[in-house]
């Protein structure tokens, strides 16, 4: 750059491109990794040791004979055996399995359907004044409540549940979308109209990825009414043929008086929803507010 | 030194066009509580190829409702106005993406005016070298300072080859030293890239610090109230004596515009 300088008076001089260097490093805040050691202490012992705290009095209930009626409350040993003796069978995976394909499944139709959906509603005037307001009362709506038409309408078979699961979530994932448009600064909007991102273009290159933080988290409640809806749907259609998924299982405690199965069943579903939120939707809603300086560090 | 070639086609047009942007009789009004509320009133101003024009005035002039006009973001209500292809933007915030990284920004002004994706990473290379940001390609927005971002916007802004820039305020937000040197940057790629600039500001002292032509404008309804050439020779310094000589005039005019508003 120095040849252009020549043309100039000395008084702008080479030195402006120092000053800059200079102010750009003042101003540059550097960042480091928490340690993990922080991480330990600060998000990784508190839950453990509130689990810990829930397994010790269930245990003390159990032990001091509080409630000694182990077809009400069985001990925790007994869960984990049967817990254990499933997975010895192999039929603990199985369980896990069917449901969680069955789940993972109809939440990816309801990302087909919801994102075009919600995309439509929070650009086209016409649909949001129409659809807008049913769109977010579904929403409010119980999933369970779907179950019992669906039956009627599908009978009791796999479309049935994916018709309850797709009830359940397309209205989260079409909300959050809309949400996240909405929230989206119309400085952006303008900016890419500037740039010449209109029509298709502004939606792909600005409308999206501006609003991927309200459709993640969309996406996440998407994922837990779609779990909701297909543990309600497996309880009331359990029938052997479908497969035994984790819903079936519970119904199937309940019919055999059989509370540690019951609990096992519980445990399971609370589990795997979770794991599911932790390995997936949690570190993409972190990946998306990190990349956009979001995320405050606590 | 490829930028200045790559950013030279501007230069090809200038010699059929005779106005990088043409403003003839313009006036814009919005609805409001008592009727139609005139914004700006007869406004007619050329911009010159390569020339760099400040727009001044205090708030209630339509200094910005122009800008946008010019930039084709809205449409006057009266009178036409002719720019010599898109021209580009830079507001007061820095209005970049924070989805994408610095290089990635420019880039894609790059991928939405047609250039092939070969191409992309060295010109959005050039442009940053351009605004001596060198090595921040894979920055993300939030890492950098309000300085640094100013000049990634400006990147993006020259990505665009338009041959004319319409800045809303771009350094408003600026505390003054970084606001000093983005005066000095932008007079010298203003130099390098013979671009024609429009410049919106209520700052007196950085009207006449940048501009060729300062173009005050008086408030509600928004008219050229009076126009001042500036023959200070460029590079100027905010604190020159000539700056501030000019400056003073200019403020008292414009100070007497704003009393107007207080007499009724």
């Amino acid at each position: 750059m120095a040849s252009t300088d020549t043309t100039r008076p000395a008084k702008e001089g080479g030195d402006l491109a120092g000053l800059e260097a200079g102010l750009d490093a003042l101003e540059t805040v550097q960042q480091g990794r928490t340690p993990f050691r922080q991480t330990l202490v600060e998000k990784i012992l508190p839950p453990a040791v509130a689990v810990l705290l829930v397994l010790a009095v269930w245990q003390g209930l159990v032990s001091f004979e509080i409630v000694d009626d182990p077809t009400k409350l069985p001990a925790p040993s007994d869960v984990w055996h049967v817990v254990h003796q499933a997975w010895l069978q192999g039929e603990l995976l199985g369980y896990i399995w069917t449901s969680v394909s069955r789940g993972l499944s109809g939440f990816l139709l309801a990302l087909l359907i919801g994102t075009p959906l919600g995309l439509l509603v929070s650009r086209v005037k016409f649909v949001r004044a129409a659809i807008g307001p049913i769109l977010s009362g579904l929403q409010s709506l119980p999933s369970v409540a779907w179950v019992p038409p669906a039956v009627i309408w599908l009978g009791l078979n796999n479309s049935m549940m994916y018709a309850v699961i797709l009830l359940g979530a397309v209205p989260s994932i079409a909300n959050g979308l809309v949400s996240g448009v909405d929230q989206v600064s119309p400085l952006f909007f303008r900016a890419g109209r500037t740039l010449g991102a209109t029509g298709l273009k502004g939606t792909w290159h600005i409308v999206l990825p501006a609003a991927l933080p309200g459709y993640v988290a969309g996406l996440k409640q998407g994922w837990a009414f779609s779990w909701r809806s297909l543990m309600a749907a497996e309880i009331i259609a359990s029938f052997p043929d479908l497969g035994v998924g984790l819903g079936q299982l519970l119904e199937n405690g309940r019919n055999a008086s059989d509370m540690a199965m019951v609990f096992e069943a519980i445990l399971l579903i609370l589990i795997v929803g979770i794991a599911i939120d932790l390995l997936i939707f949690s570190p993409l809603e972190r990946w998306v507010l990190r990349s956009r300086g979001l995320l405050v560090r606590s | 030194m490829a930028t200045t070639t790559t950013l030279a086609k501007a230069d090809e047009g200038t010699a059929t066009a005779t106005h990088a942007a043409r403003i003839e009789h313009v006036s814009k009004s919005y609805p409001g509580p008592t009727g139609q509320q005139l914004v700006l009133d007869d406004i007619s101003l050329d911009v010159a190829p390569g020339e760099f024009v400040t727009l001044l005035g205090a708030s209630g002039c339509g200094k910005s409702t122009l800008l946008n006009l010019v930039a084709g973001l809205d449409r006057p209500s009266a009178g036409a106005i002719t720019t010599d292809g898109r021209p580009a933007l830079m507001f007061q915030e820095h209005a970049l993406f924070p989805w994408l990284t610095a290089g990635k920004n420019i880039e894609l002004a790059l991928k939405l005016r047609g250039v092939p994706k070969s191409e992309r990473r060295d010109k959005a290379e050039e442009l940053l070298e351009l605004v001596r940001l060198k090595g921040a390609h894979g920055k993300r927005v939030h890492e950098l300072s309000g300085g640094m971002r100013q000049r990634v916007a400006m990147a993006r802004a020259l990505a665009q080859e338009s041959k004319l820039l319409l800045m809303d305020e771009p350094f408003a937000a600026l505390d003054a030293i970084t606001r000093d040197v983005l005066h000095d940057e932008l007079t010298r790629i203003w130099r390098e890239t013979r671009l024609s600039v429009l410049f919106v500001t209520h700052n007196v002292r950085e009207a006449v610090r940048l501009a060729e032509r300062v173009v005050l404008l008086s408030s509600r309804p928004g008219r050229v109230a009076r126009e001042w050439t500036v023959g200070i020779p460029q590079p100027r310094r905010i604190e020159d004596a000539q700056v501030a000589e000019l400056s003073v005039e200019i403020t008292e005019e414009l100070r007497g515009e704003i009393r107007r508003h207080g007499q009724h």
